[in-house]
């Protein structure tokens, strides 16, 4: 009997930061441009101490103004979709939910396409309307989900995966008759990619929506190991049902949009993720929060090095690789399930 | 209130009352009064199944059966006691507070249910599962205490199921599996214990042992137990009290010798039975059958 300490959290967490740590290095180093490691190291050391001036030019243009925000960009859409995805697992009750699976993602992808129609000049306007969308698909997916008023496994998992592939329809007509607008490519939105950089305000403001949206379902950690078992069982045990579902539902739909909005439909990492980690380290939401959050960073910033230096110098869609190495998980996890 | 009720499931620590007094009167600890409720798919639509205005009183170590066929109202009543529905008319008010009305970490930690086992998504070990009963003790991202840990442990030991603390719970047996839900429910340190068919997956051995048990906590913690069955013979054989129900309505409350007439329960049952007495004097029901043998 070992009950979750918190040394032991704080060292499964530190231990996975070392692991993104040296895949952030390894991204930086990997390119059509190698740069050795001591390299980096000392450039990365020069900033450090501010005298990021004696860099030699073109260095701190691969390294620190194409590189490094990808790699940051990497970091928190891995972040949020696998947060997102742990979190409609537990809000769903089904192992293999996940934004992309069950057509949040496309519920974004559709509002900030449908955004950039409108009014493509407002700032902020694309996040705010893919979480719109993202928070109205899974209030779809949810009630087409459900059997005689109980969430089924089967049939939730066939009305995301439809609501997916109508929306997805959708937007491949929307692309197709306003192609003459700059909206970025279908590929963009349907696969996700992480090549377009994010303007650096934004950037600050999708950490702090990161913290708090991923800090605000953390606090239900606890709430949700207890909400998988079954929502009876969970309301017995003293959890407020309602009002748990309310705050995952709201800060998952948010973490989805507000990373569809940046990098598009990237796929499987809400799934993909949070099952290695339960693998790792058990279901304990109290972990698995934390360390989703750290392997998805982890699994998206060696996936898009992969999209980038697999096939060079044509660059990939970071979609294709997670989808290459999701969907068979999902296929597993699905059989498994099965038996 | 808390630090009061903490040492209640520990045994050793528990209030020392003469070693005579098995069972005093007891102050009344449950009290349902007249409460109802109804079951409808709208507003405007008639119910689709109504219990009609119950009532009854629970003292403190009373062990209390809900007894009925299938379809009488007895899982409707007991989601009424625990809280989980408010009654349409009437009240159900433990210690004098209405159940439904107590914010749900308070109730879990008065009222402990063992509901009909749902499936588990994600493995879990037994002492995990039995960790979850102090979840309402616990404030947000809390990590249990080494005094939580004692209460598992404790609770494991008070089912019998001490050994099963590091076992998977998809790798254990039917009445091992309902021996650590029970030890959940007692690591709630509640003062209502509801069970809702807790023997229906049981042989007849695990059952026996199961109320036995129930029977042994209900008497050392003061508990309050009821129990929702169909099982006749138990009940009479368990239950102090017995509540039985007939298509949403009571039909009579007391216990089982008082309850147990050949009439009524052919009535509510259709089945032909026929009722005699055990040997503590508790009513026994048999089926009576269309040969009867004569041969000695």
């Amino acid at each position: 009997m070992r009950p979750l300490t918190f040394r032991r959290l704080l060292l499964i967490c530190s231990m996975l930061a070392v692991v993104l740590l040296a895949v952030v290095i390894l991204a930086l180093k990997l390119g059509a441009v190698p740069i050795s490691v001591t390299d980096l190291v000392l450039s990365l050391g020069r900033v450090a101490i501010g005298r990021s001036d004696q860099l030699p030019s073109e260095y701190r243009l691969i390294v620190f103004e194409l590189r490094l925000p990808r790699i940051l960009l990497g970091i928190l859409v891995g972040a949020a979709l696998s947060v997102s995805g742990a979190g409609f697992q537990a809000l769903l009750r089904n192992p293999l939910a996940d934004p992309y699976v069950l057509g949040v993602s496309s519920g974004a992808a559709l509002g900030a396409i449908a955004s950039l129609i409108a009014s493509p000049h407002i700032p902020l306007l694309t996040p705010v309307a893919a979480f719109a969308g993202a928070a109205l698909t899974i209030a779809a997916v949810y009630f087409l989900g459900r059997r005689e008023g109980q969430l089924d496994g089967g049939t939730l998992l066939l009305a995301g995966i439809i609501t997916a592939s109508f929306l997805s329809a959708v937007i491949m007509f929307l692309m197709t008759t306003l192609s003459g607008r700059d909206l970025r490519g279908m590929a963009f939105w349907l696969m996700g990619d992480l090549s377009t950089p994010l303007a650096p305000g934004l950037l600050w403001i999708f950490v702090v929506v990161l913290g708090v949206a991923a800090g605000a379902i953390y606090t239900t950690a606890a709430d949700l190991n207890l909400l998988l078992t079954g929502e009876s069982e969970a309301m017995h045990l003293g959890v407020h049902v309602t009002r748990v579902k309310l705050v995952v539902y709201l800060a998952a739909s948010i973490l989805t949009g507000m990373a569809v909005s940046v990098s598009g439909a990237i796929g499987y990492v809400g799934l993909l993720v949070p099952h290695v980690m339960r693998l790792l380290f058990g279901s304990d939401y109290r972990v698995l929060i934390p360390t989703a959050a750290l392997g998805g960073a982890i699994v998206i910033v060696l996936a898009d090095t992969l999209a980038r230096t697999i096939v060079p110098p044509t660059e990939l869609p970071v979609g294709a690789m997670t989808a290459m190495a999701g969907a068979p998980v999902f296929i597993y996890l699905l059989r498994r399930r099965l038996q | 209130m808390s630090s009061g009720r903490t040492v209640t499931a520990l045994p050793g620590a528990l209030h020392s009352e003469g070693e005579g007094v098995r069972r005093g009167p007891g102050e009344v600890r449950l009290s349902v009064e007249q409460a109802s409720y109804a079951y409808s798919v709208g507003e405007r639509r008639a119910p689709l199944f109504t219990l009609e205005a119950t009532s009854f009183q629970a003292r403190q170590r009373e062990v209390v059966a809900i007894l009925g066929p299938n379809a009488s109202g007895k899982s409707t009543l007991l989601r009424l006691i625990s809280g989980a529905i408010q009654p349409l008319s009437g009240r159900v008010q433990l210690d004098g507070f209405e159940t439904s009305q107590l914010e749900p970490r308070t109730r879990a930690q008065r009222i402990a249910v063992v509901q009909q086992e749902s499936p588990l998504l994600f493995p879990a070990r037994a002492w995990e599962y039995v960790l979850q009963g102090r979840h309402p003790y616990g404030r947000t991202l809390r990590f249990e205490t080494p005094e939580d840990v004692a209460i598992v442990e404790n609770a494991l030991a008070q089912v019998g199921a001490g050994e099963l603390r590091d076992r998977w719970m998809d790798r254990v047996s039917g009445g091992e599996k309902q021996r650590v839900i029970l030890a959940r429910a007692l690591a709630q340190q509640p003062l209502l214990l509801l069970l809702d068919e807790p023997t229906l997956h049981l042989d007849i051995g695990a059952q026996v042992e199961l109320l036995q048990r129930l029977r042994r906590l209900a008497e050392e913690n003061r508990y309050t137990a009821i129990v929702v069955t169909h099982e006749l013979n138990l009940a009479a054989e368990f239950a102090d009290q017995v509540v039985l129900l007939h298509r949403g309505k009571c039909l009579r409350v007391g216990p089982p010798a008082a309850v147990y007439s050949r009439e009524l329960l052919e009535q509510v049952f259709e089945a032909p039975l026929e009722v005699g007495t055990g040997p503590a004097g508790r009513p026994r029901v048999n089926i009576r059958g269309e040969r009867t043998e004569t041969a000695g």
